[in-house]
């Protein structure tokens, strides 16, 4: 079991023709991912490692039963590609695309409340379900399956949690990095509530960082909500307030976002909060006794 | 990005939101005829900086006699002002905003930005006017009001009517009521127009007679969608930048000044904000944010170098690399070539995980070159603390 995606789940590649498209898309593909599609307007009936590339998302679905997409297209365009996933009736979008402008995030965010498309991202790694489907930039081989899901506003951090699970025997079911912009299509809570509900999973990683106040939110639902233990990380502990923190949304504004709050927010919901991102495999061993 | 309070009052003025006569100057000369043009019964003379709390610091002076504007001009143009935004080293005046004084009978505050939970834009507003927003928010929740803008269909008469009513602005001052909806409209347009991430007025006041007026006015944009605005790259002033931080954005490095003195450099923002908090947890400061970015190569590296030792309180170097599509061997010749480019004299640790990284550390352990490699996280800002302190008493 895992959490969104597996080992059949069909996916399509937007921006597949690209630098960065042709090689992750390659990249997923030999990871074991069904890659069953590419989309670039313009290069349809070409070929990409022998991944078929169509014009629109439409026709890629039509011929191939895509449900999920993996987004690698410039920021500009990015709005758009991902409301084009919406419309061709693909339920899973995962955006990879750093620097989307907020604006345009915040006219696609409206748009997709109003279909049954889900968002992961924009600004993020990606998916993984270890051993089985990968979807976004990570290095696969860290993975290995295992019983802790992991949730993350982070891309290298996340690595990092990752390998120490992977090192300590753990190793993970899904992994999900849910992007570091201040508008992002899923947040914590949505993925806890899948996490809770997946058998195999017996522990939820959570890393956050500064800027805004998602993980206060997603501390009151973890006080409702969550039997299994989770285990927190939270980033910018020594960051300057007012100071963009290389992540469109790590920033602390107004005395709001502060690591510190945050860490409050968690622990006082149960929330085992590591303060050193070395000890994060360690501490989700002893939460499920040693 | 942020840009000083004329150039948002010019903005303002733009979009149809009314703003004092007013015009920046950078010398007593253009004062004196600037006040002269103006010819108002008060004058106001501004410090223009990128940073609140300029009132306090003396930055704003009141008066009424026109012969003393550039006197004022000439005592403020050079000087610097630090305030609780600019630190302790504070920043310094190059041009002032000139304006008609106003007569206040009542001061609002209003402000918008994107609800982060929502993702919509939201109008914030409270007739605790010039008082700082967050401290209307601690003590006196009750007097600060919001309204989310649906962004598909933008701003309604009805968003209007609900803040003005909250306001009271019908019973503190009729006439104002529909100017007030009419200016949150325009303050809409701006904001999506333009791609803004902030627009802030404060205060917002009702004149003696019954006007309107944006007395101050902060407007910050969204870096991702500079591309768009010609007109608003424009307003950028690198004066009011760090010059490290400049030429690290020449180089597509995501760099942030610090106090401390270890210098990192490590690859993506959340494991470069984690490193930061490690090197404090050993027991030292962390000197700076640097991502590299995913794409990290030799050129990078020494970019990056450059910009660490251009620190001259860097006592110290920690790069930590998490290989992913970034491969460890790559980061590893860059750092010797790096190293032999810029002469590197502080003690260095290079820490690497992931895609190719026992072959890298091997390059670096192979290299002859004085750095130490390691492997785990905590062992290596350990051991860069203990390096600092050794060379500071050695």
């Amino acid at each position: 079991m895992s959490i969104l995606v597996n080992k059949s789940t069909r996916v399509v590649v937007q921006g597949i023709t690209g630098k960065e498209g042709s090689f992750h898309a390659t990249q997923c593909q030999a990871y074991g991912t069904q890659v069953v599609a590419g989309v670039t307007p313009g290069k349809a009936g070409q070929e990409v490692e022998g991944i078929p590339v169509f014009h629109t998302v439409r026709d890629a679905v039509k011929e191939t039963e895509a449900t999920t997409s993996l987004i690698f297209v410039p920021p500009p365009f990015s709005a758009d590609a991902i409301l084009e996933a919406a419309n061709a009736g693909i339920w899973l979008v995962v955006c990879i695309t750093e620097g989307i402008p907020v604006n345009d995030m915040v006219r696609v965010k409206r748009a997709l409340a109003s279909t049954q498309t889900r968002l992961i991202g924009p600004n993020c790694p990606g998916i993984i379900t270890a051993d089985e489907c990968k979807i976004g930039i990570m290095p696969g081989f860290i993975h290995k399956k295992g019983k802790v899901g992991v949730i993350s506003r982070s891309g290298t951090l996340t690595y990092e949690a990752v390998n120490q699970l992977t090192n300590l025997g753990l190793g993970e079911t899904t992994c999900v990095g849910i992007g570091g912009d201040p508008i992002i299509g899923t947040g914590y809570i949505d993925l806890l509530q899948m996490f809770e509900h997946d058998e195999e999973t017996k522990a939820v990683v959570m890393i956050g960082e500064i800027g805004g106040d998602a993980e206060e939110k997603a501390a009151e639902f973890i006080k409702r909500e969550m039997t299994k233990p989770v285990i927190g990380f939270i980033a910018g502990m020594t960051a300057p307030p007012g100071r963009r923190m290389g992540h469109a949304g790590a920033i602390i504004t107004g005395g709001q976002g502060t690591a510190k709050e945050k860490v409050a927010a968690l622990e006082a919901v149960g929330v085992r909060v590591v303060r050193n991102p070395a000890e994060i495999g360690e501490t989700v061993k002893a939460a499920l006794g040693g | 990005m942020n840009i000083h309070e004329f150039q948002a009052k010019e903005l303002f003025a733009q979009f149809g939101v009314p703003v004092p006569r007013g015009k920046a100057i950078k010398t007593p000369r253009a004062a004196e005829k600037w006040a002269a043009a103006l010819d108002a019964p008060v004058y106001v003379v501004k410090a223009q900086i990128h940073a609140g709390g300029r009132g306090k610091a003396g930055g704003v002076k009141i008066t009424k006699q026109r012969e003393e504007v550039p006197l004022l001009t000439r005592e403020l143009i050079g000087k610097t002002l630090v305030t609780h935004q600019t630190g302790p080293k504070g920043r310094k005046v190059r041009r002032l905003l000139i304006e008609e004084g106003a007569g206040i009978d009542k001061e609002l505050y209003l402000s918008l930005l994107v609800d982060r939970d929502s993702g919509c834009p939201t109008f914030l507003a409270s007739t605790e006017g010039g008082m700082e927003i967050e401290e209307v928010a601690e003590k006196t929740p009750e007097k600060l009001f919001r309204e989310t803008i649906d962004p598909a269909v933008g701003f309604q008469g009805y968003n209007g009517r609900n803040l003005a009513f909250a306001l009271g602005l019908p019973s503190l001052e009729k006439a104002v009521v529909t100017p007030f909806i009419h200016m949150l409209g325009n303050l809409y347009r701006l904001f999506m127009e333009k791609n803004a991430s902030l627009v802030e007025i404060n205060p917002l006041v009702i004149t003696t007679d019954k006007q309107l007026v944006a007395l101050d006015g902060k407007v910050t944009f969204d870096d991702n969608a500079l591309f768009k605005h010609q007109d608003v790259q424009a307003f950028r002033d690198l004066h009011e930048e760090e010059p490290l931080e400049i030429e690290a954005g020449a180089h597509n490095l995501n760099y942030v000044k610090l106090d401390g003195d270890i210098g990192c450099m490590v690859n993506g923002a959340g494991l470069a904000m984690a490193t930061m908090d490690v090197i404090k947890l050993a027991g030292a400061e962390p000197a700076n944010f640097l991502d590299v970015g995913g794409g990290a190569t030799k050129e990078t590296v020494a970019a990056g170098f450059r910009i660490l030792l251009k620190d001259r309180k860097v006592k110290g170097i920690f790069i930590n690399i998490f290989g992913g599509i970034v491969r460890c061997e790559r980061i590893a010749h860059g750092v010797i070539e790096a190293s032999k480019e810029v002469g590197m004299t502080l003690p260095v640790v290079v820490r690497l995980q992931g895609t190719n990284a026992e072959e890298g550390r091997k390059i670096l352990l192979d290299s002859g070159l004085k750095v130490d490699v390691a492997t785990d996280l905590w062992a290596a800002a350990q051991k860069i603390v203990a390096m600092k302190r050794k060379r500071k008493r050695g």
